[in-house]
This record gives structure tokens, sequence and C-alpha cells, in this order.
């Protein structure tokens, strides 16, 4: 019962993504379509996995004064675990993403997990957390990236329902921050319901 | 007449946070007042300008020689992690009045990702290191610009009767998405 409580808070009540503000940058940045906001949401989904794992079973031997540099070095070498199999078996969507693979270290979601969570929970707590919020974030990517892809290019998935093209601007820069504003803004209304 | 192009183009055209999405924590996060935004932009600045440098000199001449370069994203974290901590000492010793001003945002600064995305860009696109230099000072001119500009208009949106569940960062994404369309009408000068 407990367990479920730290999985399911990550997709509305502590949404990264809506609620708490984190990660935005790649969200923002990789969304123009559904598959590649799915893509980053595992990915980042398993950084976060892996480090709370490491985290938590290492929390005894971390002095506490480093302890953030210890986070993020944990944080940074299944970054590259990341970074290096997608280029192997997805070099497609690696080429895609971009830049945003090894920002996935900067991602404040990951480092504050490590941080708030895991450093303090049990094993299986902060596996729970990290799914939960993992996939939360994954979530948010998948509407954002949907209604990106939707509007700006007229397909769902790859597949296109429309003949011609979208209104591009939400495939460009400004799609992106509008479409993020009126979803928090959702978010916001189903939360107070709710509540 | 290379230098122009970099500056205007990373400063207008490719602006980081508006039109490469870096860096957008701080820019949600302290541009409600223009006070704050010009010290997070001092303390970006700074921070940018060393980091990339640095983070240049090691993958030159110590990750490509022996052959470890993809150590890359772990080296430059930590590079940068470093390099926060000591910028705040010495900081902290030299110019306590600059420290007092810039003292809050230092350690908001390791995990901006606009410090590791600028290191990291500067190598894919192969700039020798005055070029280098030249991306990252533009890079910190663009970021302050859009921080500071948000803040102003954030400041005055305070007034304003929002609905209420478009309050705070719904709207502020709204903002900067016309922000963005703005900057937009750069495109093509470079």
């Amino acid at each position: 019962m407990n367990q479920w409580k730290n999985f399911n808070k990550g997709f509305f009540r502590e949404n990264a993504v809506f609620v708490l503000f984190l990660g935005l940058c790649p969200t923002l940045g990789v969304t123009t379509s559904v598959i590649n906001g799915i893509g980053m949401g595992l990915a980042t989904t398993f950084v976060l996995l892996m480090s709370n794992i490491v985290v938590t079973l290492a929390k005894s031997f971390i002095p506490d004064k480093v302890r953030i540099p210890s986070f993020i070095v944990i944080i940074a070498s299944f970054v590259t675990v990341v970074e290096l199999l997608m280029q192997a078996y997805l070099p497609g969507l690696f080429n895609e993403l971009g830049l945003f693979i090894p920002l996935i270290v900067v991602n404040c979601l990951v480092l504050g997990r490590a941080e708030a969570f895991a450093s303090k929970n049990t094993f299986t707590s902060s596996v729970f957390d990290a799914l939960g919020m993992g996939f939360g974030f994954t979530m948010a990517l998948f509407f954002l990236g949907g209604v990106r892809e939707i509007l700006g290019s007229g397909s769902f998935l790859g597949f296109k329902f429309i003949s011609g093209d979208g209104i591009l601007l939400f495939i460009l820069a400004p799609g992106a921050f509008i479409a993020l504003g009126y979803l928090i803004m959702i978010m916001n209304k189903i939360n107070k319901k709710t509540a | 007449m290379n230098y122009v192009i970099i500056i205007i183009s990373a400063i207008f055209v490719n602006n980081i946070v508006l039109a490469k999405f870096l860096g957008i924590c701080p820019f949600i996060g302290v541009s409600n007042k223009v006070e704050t935004a010009i010290g997070m932009t001092g303390a970006v600045t700074f921070v940018m300008v060393i980091a990339t440098i640095v983070t240049y000199l090691l993958q030159y001449y110590i990750l490509i020689p022996f052959g470890i370069a993809f150590m890359q994203t772990i080296t430059f974290i930590l590079v940068i992690a470093a390099l926060v901590q000591m910028v705040e000492l010495i900081l902290k010793k030299v110019s306590p009045a600059l420290y007092q001003a810039l003292g809050i945002f230092l350690p908001l600064i390791t995990t901006n990702c606009a410090i590791l995305g600028v290191a990291i860009l500067t190598i894919q696109n192969d700039y020798n290191l005055i070029e280098s230099v030249v991306f990252s000072v533009a890079n910190a001119i663009g970021f302050g610009m859009a921080l500071l500009i948000f803040s102003g208009i954030r400041e005055q949106l305070e007034l304003v009767d929002v609905p209420e569940s478009m309050r705070g960062v719904p709207i502020a994404f709204i903002i900067a998405g016309l922000l963005a369309m703005a900057f937009m009408g750069f495109t093509g000068v470079v």
C-alpha cells in the first residue's frame, strides 16, 4: 500500500514537469514528436532508477560532506552508459536527441530524487519512487510531444492523418513554450478539483 | 568576420534559452525580479566562460590524447562542479561585495544545463580556443538578455489580473513563447 503511494505520486501530485517544474530543458527541447519524447523519458527513467538504486545502497559509505559530488559521479556514469548504448543500438534516436542525452546529468529531477529521496529511504521505496517519477516524467513528455506532433505536423507516432503541413509554429521553439504553458494550466485545474 | 557571425548567431538567431532550450530552470525560477536576474546573469557569465576554457583544454590535451573521450560527460560535470565551488571560495576571499551579490546563485549553477551545454557545443562545433571564448561570452550575453527582458515583463505581469489556474508558471511559459516568437524574427540574419 505504502509502495503504491511512492509509485503513483510521480504521476499527478508530484509530477516532475507539471507540478515541480524539474527537468524542463529536455522536456521542451526534444518533444517535437511523440517518439522522441518517449525515448527521452525512458532514458531518463533508466538513469533515475539506476542512480537511485546505487545511491540508496551506498548511502552509508558516502560521507555527508561529499555526497553531492558523489551523486553527480554516479549519475554521470549511468548517463555515459545510456549514451554509449543508444549510440550503438538506436543511432537514429541518438542523433535526434543529440545534446540532450549528456544533459540528463544536469536534469534537476535525477539529482533531486537522489538527494531528497534515495539517500534517506529504503531500497524498495527508492525503486518505486524512481519508477513512479520516471514514468510520470515520460508521461509528461508523451503529452507534450503528442500535442506538438498532432498540431505541428498533423501526425501521431509518425502516422500522418492530414495532407500537407500542420501548424509549423508548434514544431518550432515558441510552440513548445506555449503548449507546455497550457498543459500546466490544465494540470492545475485537475489537481485543484481532486484536492 | 567569423567572430561576428558567432556572436550574432549565439545571441539572436540561436538564443540559448529561447531557441535551444538550455537553462530553462533559472529562466523560470529566478526571473521574478530584475535585480535577481542581473545577479544570476553575472554568476552564469563568470562560470560559463571559465568552464568553457577549462573543459576545452581538458578535451584537447587530456581526453583525446589518452583516448578516453567517452569520459567527456563525467569529466565536464565534475570540472564544472569543482569550478563552481572554487569560484565561490575565491570570491568570498577576494571580493566579499561581489560574493554577496552572486552568492546564492552560485550553487544553483552546477545544475544549470546552459553551462554544460555550452561546453559540449563548443567541442561539437570544432571551435578553436579563441572562438570558444567568444562563443561562451556571446551565449552568456544571450542568456542574460533573455533573462532580463523576461524578468522585466514578469514584473509588469504581477499587476495584471490573470485567470486563476494560469497564474504563475503557466502564464510565464506563454510569455516565453511569445518572446521566442519575437526572436524568430532574427532567423536568416546570419
